[in-house]
């Protein structure tokens, strides 16, 4: 089976970390982000994935190459050098979906849940039509794109965007299965699966949605990336408890390095880790240090007595001693921070020092 | 012989210096590790025949100001009363009235001054220029060099530059006048009460032709720098003797943090022992710091600059305080961070918390800049200055209180940024 995965462009709302590293590569509680999707994706039975990229990355390359040593399947990079929409990479990438007449993920590549791409298939294959829709149920639907459908057959009937007054509180969680003949409604050109295709397909009778069970949460920006990692986190209790790290020092759930990685973590004494943090590989905490909520991303290092809560330290950053961090602050790669600062909500570049407190929310460039 | 006369002032005056001053009176507030007045009386007992130290104030008998006459007539070995003004009577109404008492037993001259600054008290020094002044002159007024800008905000002396004669005094003008400030240290002469007798003479008649009269009390209200020196100036009968030694204003919390690190860097000169040094199984000490023999304190404090420590005090594991005073009996917990605030007397900070002020240092490449007397609010909002916690303030851990005030009493639950919490 083939899944095609709608990479995009510049991650430019993750930014600072995708200045110094493309999207899917960006570690989400210790993996990057596009491995949480393509491992279940092999274990679904997918043998092809294919990125569709707007900005071709080496690295990303590189590092698909490596994949597909170490999954044993096909990694195929489908390439739009001018903008194609939500739907257009469908088309461009028609060959390499069509070869078979077995239907096909898509998936959109910020998403993280438990993915269920084999319940996906079964639900597909029963009601025969062209497409699945997975949905999920959300607290503030006119956020986003809601789905209307029939409870009993999951038939879509319609979809509005942003809604005013309360129509569902079901959205779209950017996963479909298409069958193969659902490509002849997609030209190559710039086009909108939400706005142009899916309406056609819904009134045609084409259209199916499947209630996601779980959690769920898009992870492109800092705030939500975060937020996500909670969810997974708890998740990772539920099924794996032994992931996670406990012990004196510990709260809640905590994900740190296993101790025969090299290079493992190294956490100081007194420290209080958690809940909800996850510690990259080769990341030093010294003692005394109090973390909540965080991702410290490999290699970075915070000296001792600080604290932090909501924040994502990027690689290698180095954080000072009596340092207070809070509100989504987001360190890129390579950053200083200086002893016995308050840093609130800052958004810092890569490779930049901070010699200053930053009492209010700000970018640092 | 000589004597000196300490204004302490009294619960009305002295608001800018709250909520601190709803514990103690101001002048007892520690500034680098002692009460603000233990400066002035260590200066006065230094020089050479003074045979008296007299406070002036308004505040009712009190038993934090009885404990501290009583311990510091002991420890300096001097006489040191209390006399307590009926009512606020000003600055010069309150040593006129108690004159009798200030010329008992003759002295030649007499040195006044205002609890409520920090110097270097260059006592000796204004006695020989006093003595090599021609003529008969009852005043000399310590001076100091301030910028053009803030010496609006004192009193200004024009003087003449040969012989440091008094040509004009004006009190906070609103243009400027001149960059010598009045420091609020002065050596009179018996003479002094002849001149301040005339003034109260003639308000007293003023008064009574006033219908209906406003009150015996306005009548003795006499303020020595509006109604005494800007009448004397230029009769040859004040001079200024100029000091470049450090010299501040103690008005409000932010400016006893400063004049606590100028203190404790006289401490070098004076008192080398209150300073304290890096010893082992001690904190971590880094420039001045005053810490009180009773506190406790785990080697993996770091503490320092300008930091004082008062007595019982309680400091964690990896405790990080610095241009801070703390109070007694407070207790600092292991990895909070304390900087630029005052930690009132019995208060509690919580693990990881951080409490941090806004410091409101003059400008340091301006050798006359002083601090500022900066008002509370302004374009609508708190200030941004020192972080003040009253007396039992209680602060949970991993908070951040910052630029804000806590009135005594108090526990929070929370952070709080910019705020007044009543």
């Amino acid at each position: 089976m083939k899944a095609l995965i709608l990479v995009g462009g510049y991650g430019t709302r993750l930014r600072p970390l995708t200045l110094s590293v493309p999207k899917p590569l960006v570690e989400f509680c210790n993996k990057p982000i596009l491995l949480h999707q393509v491992e279940a994706l092999v274990k679904a039975g997918v043998r092809h994935v294919i990125l569709a990229v707007s900005y071709m990355s080496e690295l990303l390359e590189r590092e698909m190459k490596a994949q597909e040593q170490r999954l044993g399947i096909k990694i195929s990079l489908s390439h739009e050098k001018e903008p194609l929409g939500t739907a257009g990479p469908l088309a461009l990438a028609r060959e390499l979906l069509t070869d078979n007449e077995e239907p096909f993920f898509v998936l959109n590549s910020d998403v993280i849940c438990d993915f269920p791409f084999q319940d996906m298939l079964k639900f597909h294959k029963n009601h025969g039509k062209e497409g699945t829709i997975v949905v999920t149920k959300v607290e503030e639907p006119s956020k986003y794109g809601v789905v209307v459908y029939e409870g009993e057959t999951g038939r879509i009937h319609r979809f509005v965007e942003k809604p005013q007054v309360f129509v569902s509180n079901k959205i779209n969680a950017g996963m479909y299965i298409f069958s193969p003949s659902m490509l002849s409604r997609i030209q190559l050109r710039p086009t909108s699966i939400e706005k142009e295709i899916f309406p056609v397909m819904a009134k045609e009778g084409h259209l199916y949605a499947m209630e996601l069970q779980g959690f769920w949460m898009d992870i492109g920006q800092p705030k939500d990336f975060l937020t996500g990692m909670c969810m997974y986190l708890q998740s990772v209790r539920q099924h794996a408890p032994e992931r996670l790290r406990t012990g004196p020092g510990f709260l809640g759930n905590v994900l740190v390095p296993p101790s025969f990685q090299d290079p493992t973590a190294v956490i100081g004494e007194n420290c209080t880790i958690g809940p909800n943090v996850t510690i990259g590989a080769g990341v030093v905490l010294e003692d005394g240090v109090r973390i909540k909520r965080c991702t410290v991303l490999k290699g970075a290092h915070i000296r001792s007595h600080s604290w932090l809560e909501s924040c994502i330290v990027g690689w290698s950053s180095s954080v000072g001693q009596w340092v207070r961090m809070e509100n989504v602050t987001v360190l890129g790669e390579d950053v200083i921070v200086n002893d016995e600062l308050y840093i609130n909500g800052a958004n810092v570049l890569p490779h930049k020092s901070i010699t200053d407190s930053v009492p209010e929310p700000r970018i640092i460039m | 012989m000589l004597k000196a006369v300490v204004l302490i002032g009294g619960p009305q005056k002295g608001t800018r210096f709250r909520p601190l001053s709803f514990e103690v009176p101001k002048p007892l507030f520690p500034v680098a590790g002692v009460p603000m007045l233990q400066h002035h009386i260590e200066a006065c007992a230094k020089v050479p025949d003074m045979k008296e130290i007299i406070l002036i104030g308004f505040y009712q008998p009190n038993e934090e100001l009885n404990r501290f006459l009583a311990s510091a007539q002991q420890e300096f070995k001097i006489s040191i009363r209390y006399l307590q003004e009926f009512a606020a009577l000003g600055t010069g109404g309150g040593i006129y009235h108690f004159r009798d008492q200030i010329l008992s037993g003759g002295p030649s001259a007499f040195f006044l001054m205002n609890a409520d600054v920090c110097s270097e008290f260059p006592l000796q020094d204004m006695l020989r220029f006093h003595q090599q002044q021609q003529g008969s002159h009852c005043g000399i007024i310590l001076g100091t060099t301030a910028n053009r800008k803030q010496s609006l905000n004192y009193g200004c002396i024009v003087e003449n530059v040969d012989t440091n004669e008094v040509l004009h005094f004006v009190e906070k003008p609103s243009t400027f006048v001149s960059d010598i400030i009045n420091c609020g240290i002065y050596l009179f002469t018996p003479e002094i009460f002849g001149h301040i007798g005339a003034v109260f003479q003639r308000n007293q008649e003023e008064r009574l032709q006033e219908d209906p009269p406003c009150g015996r009390l306005m009548s003795e209200v006499i303020r020595l720098e509006q109604d005494i020196f800007t009448m004397l100036a230029g009769q040859k009968q004040l001079y200024v003797y100029k000091t470049q030694h450090f010299w501040s204003q103690i008005k409000s919390a932010g400016s006893a943090i400063y004049a606590s690190r100028l203190y404790l860097n006289q401490y070098h000169r004076t008192h080398p022992e209150r300073l304290a040094t890096n010893q082992e199984g001690g904190p971590k000490v880094t420039g001045d710091v005053y810490i009180h023999p009773t506190a406790t304190i785990e080697p993996t404090a770091v503490l320092g600059p300008n930091v004082s420590i008062g007595k019982g005090v309680t400091i964690g594991a990896g405790v990080r305080v610095r241009e801070s005073i703390v109070l007694h009996g407070a207790t600092l917990q292991d990895h909070c961070c304390v900087l630029n605030s005052i930690v009132g007397w019995e208060s509690t900070i919580g693990k990881w918390a951080r409490v941090e002020g806004t410091p409101s240092d003059p400008n340091p490449n301006d050798p006359y800049a002083k601090i500022d007397s900066e008002t509370l609010f302004r374009d609508g909002g708190l200030t941004p200055s020192i972080t003040i916690l009253g007396c039992n303030v209680n602060i949970p851990s991993e908070v951040i209180i910052r630029n804000s005030i806590v009135l005594p009493h108090k526990d929070l639950n929370r952070s709080f940024k910019n705020q007044i919490i009543l």
